[in-house]
């Protein structure tokens, strides 16, 4: 059994984000970056699925992107996954999702996988198209938003994550393409030992051009900070002169202290 | 300019949310055709045409079948635009309709602007203002964004859609319920909530007796019942519950989209938080600037 794990690097979303130069995407510089946390769930369960099957599935994980996606990769093989292809390309965050799903799909093709995992998003731009967009490329069929998997034989039993707390179950043949929603699973810390482990696992090395040749379907006008609404009331400063004005803003405003 | 509106139907209804289809297509100003595929009763009360296939036959969710039915639809419609709501089912459906007739797709818009369609990146922190490179183009809208102005009313012209059934390669088993209400937070004036900046597990009781103090209940994001540190029944947002309390308090929340649509009907909202750049602060009529473990005590010692 082969099993592909793709995942991107994404800034940590508590930061602070600006503009770039270009006016088309947010500023890179200045950015912890860390694995996308759908991602996570994604590898968790291609490792646990390996653990399952008595170590015969290979897992192989892969990225597009600039040198520093070269982090997450590592973490991944660190998780788990036996080796790694780094498709090297430094304009990745100015491709469309239609753009990324054929990069993978190209590489994905002739490989004979029996399983590809992504997150059902990045946290960056959140589309949601490209786990999906693969899939479509490569004519398997795909169930997307995955909180519970259950995997016997070929077939697949999904967990699909609706609104409200309602979930929905589809089952399907592998080859097949699973996109993962938070909580599908709990994805481990590499441990010491695997992370000096993974240091000796193969990363390949593909320059995108190799793989692209698909031209964007969509494209960036502009980006721009959102509207401040600004009508609210900002406190700062000592913690009780906070609680207090907070307090006398409750009588007045609410129904709740009377 | 023509939109073809995709409705969500789900559990024998059609889902509310699909008049938002329409709230969008008039602020775009395009001439619209609905689809269903559900049961003629329940049509969306809408003028225009309506193409429908029936649900006993194409299933609640088959996203084979169902892109075919809309694939049809779309060019009997000849359609500039194919619009779902940015949903369970509409972001699973869009990119296999975007990819078979190889158009663009633009996520959980939020807006239109000058020639463009926005959507949020990075949490909402920017926006990014998105153009069809393509003639046409797949739309999905974010929930809640496009509100429709007053009640529907209408009867649609129907046009039936029929398909020679085909084996699909994905089977839908049924639906799972949510689990039992350990709490109804929709009936809750006052609902104090926990976020990923309460740091851990231990640290939920100070948010919980503030709670207690303004005689309200828990509430949660969603990566602190993830992490195990709140049961589900607390969560607040589109896969938890929706709620409109008196008071609403984001303690150590960002306000990730999926949790403001879960709260912002709520009519007082105070946030606390560090960052006072927090896409929570959008909704916020007090945001406190400040650590949640060293305010919230603070304030619930003046309280008691």
């Amino acid at each position: 059994m082969k099993i592909l794990v793709c995942i991107k690097q994404v800034p940590d979303m508590e930061s602070r984000f600006k503009v770039n130069a270009g006016g088309n995407w947010y500023d890179e510089s200045d950015l912890a970056w860390r694995m996308n946390e759908y991602d996570e769930y994604a590898v968790e369960q291609a490792v646990q699925l390996k653990e399952q099957l008595g170590d015969a599935p290979e897992v192989t994980v892969l990225s597009i992107g600039p040198d520093r996606v070269v982090e997450p990769i590592k973490k991944a093989l660190a998780m788990g996954c036996d080796r790694a292809v780094h498709v090297q390309d430094a304009a990745a965050a100015s491709k469309d999702p239609w753009q990324i799903a054929s990069i993978i799909a190209a590489y994905a093709r002739d490989k004979d996988f029996d399983l590809l995992l992504t997150g059902m998003q990045s946290q960056d731009r959140g589309s949601a198209q490209v786990g999906v967009t693969v899939a479509e490329q490569l004519g398997l069929p795909c169930a997307t938003t995955l909180v519970g998997l259950a995997y016997d034989n070929g077939t697949v039993i999904a967990k699909r994550e609706l609104e409200g707390g309602l979930k929905g179950v589809v089952k399907l043949k592998t080859p097949a393409l699973l996109t993962c929603q938070l909580g599908l699973n709990t994805p481990r810390y590499p441990t010491l030992p695997n992370i000096m482990k993974a240091k000796k696992k193969e990363v390949l090395a593909i320059p995108v051009a190799e793989l692209l040749t698909e031209q964007e379907l969509t494209g960036t006008a502009g980006a721009y900070p959102p509207p401040k609404k600004g009508c609210g009331t900002v406190l700062e400063g000592d913690l009780g002169a906070m609680a207090d004005r907070l307090i006398g803003i409750l009588k007045e405003k609410t129904a709740v202290m009377r | 300019m023509k939109a073809l509106l995709v409705c969500e139907y789900r559990e024998r209804a059609l889902l509310p949310a699909s008049y938002e289809l329409v709230a969008f297509a008039d602020r775009l100003g395009a001439e619209t055709a609905m689809v269903l595929i559900g049961d003629p009763s329940a049509a969306p009360r809408v003028t225009g045409k309506l193409y429908l296939a029936g649900a006993a036959r194409y299933g609640e969710y088959n996203p084979d079948l169902h892109k075919r039915i809309v694939l049809e639809a779309a060019q009997r419609e000849r359609a500039d635009y194919i619009v779902f709501l940015h949903s369970s089912y509409g972001w699973d459906l869009a990119p296999r309709v975007a990819a078979a007739l190889r158009i663009g797709q633009i996520s959980e818009i939020v807006g239109i602007a000058d020639g463009g369609f926005e959507v949020g990146i990075c949490n909402a922190k920017l926006r990014r203002s998105v153009v069809p490179r393509t003639g046409r183009a797949v739309l999905t809208l974010q929930a809640g964004a496009f509100t429709p102005a007053g009640e529907a009313a209408g009867t649609p012209q129907i046009e039936q859609i029929d398909l020679a059934g085909e084996a699909s390669p994905l089977e839908f088993v049924g639906y799972e319920p949510a689990e039992e209400k350990g709490v109804d937070l929709t009936k809750a004036d006052v609902i104090v909530s926990a976020g990923r900046g309460v740091g851990k597990k231990e640290n939920v009781p100070v948010i919980a007796a503030l709670a207690k103090a303004l005689g309200g209940e828990l509430g949660a994001s969603r990566p602190v019942v993830d992490a195990g540190w709140v049961e589900h029944s607390h969560q607040v947002g589109t896969t938890g519950q929706s709620v409109s309390p008196k008071l609403y308090v984001a303690c150590g929340i960002s306000g990730a989209i999926q949790h403001l649509a879960g709260m912002k009907k709520s009519d007082f909202v105070i946030a606390i938080n560090k960052d006072k750049d927090a896409p929570i602060g959008e909704v916020a009529d007090v945001l406190v600037v400040a650590d949640v473990l060293q305010f919230v005590p603070v304030l619930t010692a003046k309280l008691v």
